[in-house]
């Protein structure tokens, strides 16, 4: 094999492949990134025997081949290169090396057979469906912070992604922790109709971001049972979903809060970080006490101090004084893109609902803290 | 049964069990009674215990061992088995949180303890009450120890050495100074050799020569340090007896009478334990944030698993589910001798159970039966309610 390529353009493509590869892996193939040249393409394919993606690269390619070298070592050399260079890739087959070499820089590196190297089995899918990159990005990344990372309840260490009904099917994006939830609607795609409910898990969500930086391009994805692909112009990202169940969310999720407050999500998520700030300890608890147009928030640590912020918000219903983790408040302001953030409450002691003004399409629930 | 005009006002003591290793090995190993025994080898090589016989011939602690032997040929070496020592010390911890929870341990064969203002309630003066606990540590144990009863922690601990072993040595207000004054200030507790040297070179040698320092000059001499010199040398401590630290864990183990692989049991088990570590936490006014599983198989491997809980709790329902989870995800290659259940990362109970659980909305209901399950017990006894899963 042997190909030149340029520096930028191996360095996106490494640079995907060593982000999934396992450091602490005690498979040394699985450290490593398999690179394969045909007549007109190189792609470089690596995998946690859970995630794989495969990124196809521009290349030049003199001889096809293929060989695997290791992901983070030939990151780091093609990092540490300078910009703007042309690397070439060469290996003999006998030498068991595969050579890097740019300008006047030389390097050897130790390869394992590719034929060892293992490939998430492409499979049938039962669905396919394309949709934009930004609508598939709104779905994840405003419900990543709610994926639980308790090991005993391993169903709830990933997103759900299924059609649900409101008003119409949509496509769902649900997270929970069981302390807050998040659920995301999107239009649903054509096609997508007879998807399986899967749940993808933490790391894919993860590595799909890099997938989904450019908002306007088309991603198409495949669904099954086991499986869940995401294919851009020249990534793909394979990966197996978690094999469990997702609770019934759908009751937990309060129907009958009335009490409603809406307040200026900046300002909200602003003073609450200003507030809790007077105690360091992991789970901080914020009150908030409410009267007419008036939001007080506070955190009293016996040992640490007190804080108290006021805020002018939206509210007239009876005065209310509920308590919340305050990371979990932050969390969610900082998902509110919108202005204002809209709270519903029912009792100190019952889950609150939050909304994104008067969007239906993303809807938060917190459980309350005793304070 | 010994006679001092104070011994009903002294509260402050310290108790040194007698070469503890060795008479673990002792005890456990009838056959070694007679014989001189040294605990040690190991890595290092150096004596760790030697029983009485073998100090008789000159053996010490921290000696190498060859020297050991050549004072005493015919000792029998035996490598030190902590888990042997754990189990004993852990016997007598339980033995001295009857008396007082005023008890600050140094090592596993010693403690002091602050029997202040428990005469009432053990209808007997601590010097009794210190009695007693040497009796039951020999009765039940069969280790005998040595206590040191005075008026603070330093004299206490230099009465515990004073007539070991099984002493029982009183220094009371009135003797503080006649008892210390010939005594060789390399008693001081603490004090180094390089301390030593100091005040040998200062030409002090026993307390009576430390006393007859103004403590000023002690102070330019010796400077931070001198000052307490001054106050030892007249039997002056004012340390208090600290109970020890926080607890960083607290848990609960159960070896069973037979080995046993079948779930139902180890399940009952598991809520035994859960309850008890709950108990223990509740009246500590304690709470866990890791939940953990101890297993032991036949062949005496041990497994322990760990979970990290997103909220800290105290509650023997939560600790329970946990502590399950933890054993379904075991695998299933018993049969175990042991199995225990406890709780780390302890924080106060005020942090803990605070944020309810989404996807359990039955969790307060079960907490609310637990806590009236332990006001029930409170008033009527801790057999007065139970699950059907604890007489599994």
């Amino acid at each position: 094999m042997k190909i030149t390529i340029e520096r930028a353009e191996l360095l996106a493509a490494v640079g995907h492949a060593q982000s999934v590869v396992e450091r602490r892996n005690t498979i040394p193939i699985l450290a490593n990134v398999l690179i394969s040249a045909d007549e007109s393409n190189a792609t470089f394919r690596a995998t946690d025997l859970d995630v794989e993606v495969v990124d196809r690269a521009n290349a030049v390619v003199e001889r096809a081949g293929a060989t695997t070298v290791n992901a983070v070592t030939l990151h780091e050399i093609v990092r540490k290169l300078p910009d703007g260079s042309t690397v070439s890739l060469t290996e003999d087959g006998a030498s068991g090396r595969l050579s890097v070499s740019a300008g006047r820089s030389n390097f050897s590196l130790a390869t394992l057979p590719k034929e060892d190297f293992p490939e998430m089995a492409s499979q049938d899918y039962q669905s396919e469906f394309s949709l934009p990159a930004g609508a598939l990005k709104r779905l994840f990344d405003k419900s990543e912070f709610a994926i639980s990372t308790e090991e005993t309840r391993y169903y709830l260490n990933g997103v759900y992604l299924h059609v649900a009904d409101a008003n119409g099917k949509v496509l769902r994006a649900v997270a929970t922790d069981g302390h807050r939830l998040a659920r995301i609607d999107a239009e649903l795609p054509m096609g997508a109709e007879d998807m399986p409910g899967v749940i993808v898990p933490r790391k894919t969500v993860r590595e799909l971001k890099k997938l989904l930086a450019d908002e306007e391009a088309v991603i198409g994805v495949a669904v099954s049972d086991t499986k869940i692909r995401f294919r851009a112009e020249r990534l793909t990202l394979t990966s197996k979903v978690i094999d469990g169940s997702f609770p019934d969310y759908t009751r937990v999720i309060p129907t009958a809060n009335s009490k409603t407050l809406e307040v200026d999500a900046k300002d909200f998520s602003r003073a609450v970080g200003l507030v809790a700030t007077v105690s360091s300890e992991r789970s901080r608890a914020v009150k908030m006490k409410l009267d007419e147009d008036r939001l007080v928030l506070s955190v009293n640590a016996p040992d640490a101090g007190q804080a108290e912020d006021e805020l002018a918000v939206a509210y007239d219903d009876e005065p209310l004084e509920i308590g919340f983790n305050a990371k979990y408040l932050e969390e969610i302001a900082a998902q509110v893109d919108r202005e204002n953030a809209v709270f519903l409450f029912n009792s100190p002691g019952d889950p609150a609902l939050v909304r994104e003004g008067g969007d239906e399409t993303a809807v938060y629930v917190v459980m309350p803290m005793r304070v | 049964m010994l006679s001092h005009p104070e011994l009903f006002t002294l509260s402050v003591a310290h108790m040194d069990c007698d070469a503890f290793y060795a008479s673990v090995e002792k005890r456990d190993e009838p056959s070694l009674r007679d014989k001189p025994v040294i605990v040690g080898g190991g890595r290092r090589g150096v004596v760790t215990t030697a029983c009485y016989i073998a100090r008789i011939r000159g053996v010490r602690s921290a000696m190498p061992m060859f020297q050991a032997l050549r004072l005493c040929p015919e000792a029998v070496i035996v490598k030190p088995s902590f888990p042997k020592y754990v189990e004993a010390s852990r016997a007598i911890r339980t033995m001295m949180d009857d008396m007082t929870p005023a008890i600050e341990p140094l090592s596993l064969d010693e403690a002091f303890l602050d029997l202040g203002g428990t005469a009432r309630l053990h209808g007997a003066p601590p010097a009794v009450t210190l009695c007693r606990l040497l009796n039951r540590m020999e009765g039940e144990l069969g280790l005998s120890g040595s206590v040191g009863l005075s008026h603070n922690k330093f004299l206490a601990k230099l009465a515990s050495d004073l007539d070991k072993p099984r002493g029982f040595s009183v220094i009371g207000a009135a003797e503080t100074e006649r008892v210390l004054a010939p005594l060789p200030v390399a008693k001081i507790w603490g004090a180094g050799p390089v301390m030593q040297g100091r005040l040998e070179k200062a030409g002090v040698r026993t307390f009576a020569d430390l006393r007859r320092w103004d403590p000023r000059d002690l102070a330019a001499r010796f400077g931070s340090g001198g000052e307490r010199l001054a106050d030892l040398s007249r039997g002056i401590d004012r340390r208090a007896v600290k109970p020890d630290r926080a607890a960083k864990s607290i848990s609960n183990e159960t070896t069973f009478t037979e080995d046993t692989a079948d779930p139902e049991v180890l399940d009952g088990h598991i809520w035994r334990m859960a309850d008890k570590v709950a108990g223990r936490a509740k009246a500590k006014g304690l709470a866990g944030r890791v939940v953990m599983l101890k297993l032991k198989r036949a062949n005496h491997a041990l497994l322990t698993r760990r979970v990290t809980l997103p909220a800290p709790t105290q509650l023997a329902d939560a600790i329970y589910r946990h502590a399950r989870a933890l054993f379904d995800e075991t695998p299933q290659d018993g049969p175990y001798r042991l199995l225990g259940v406890g709780i780390a990362e302890i924080v106060p109970e005020a942090l803990a159970d605070r944020t309810g659980d989404l996807l359990d909305p039955a969790a307060p209901r079960r907490a609310a039966a637990e806590r009236a399950t332990d006001a029930i017990r409170a008033r009527f006894g801790e057999t007065a309610i139970q699950k059907g899963r604890a007489l599994r």
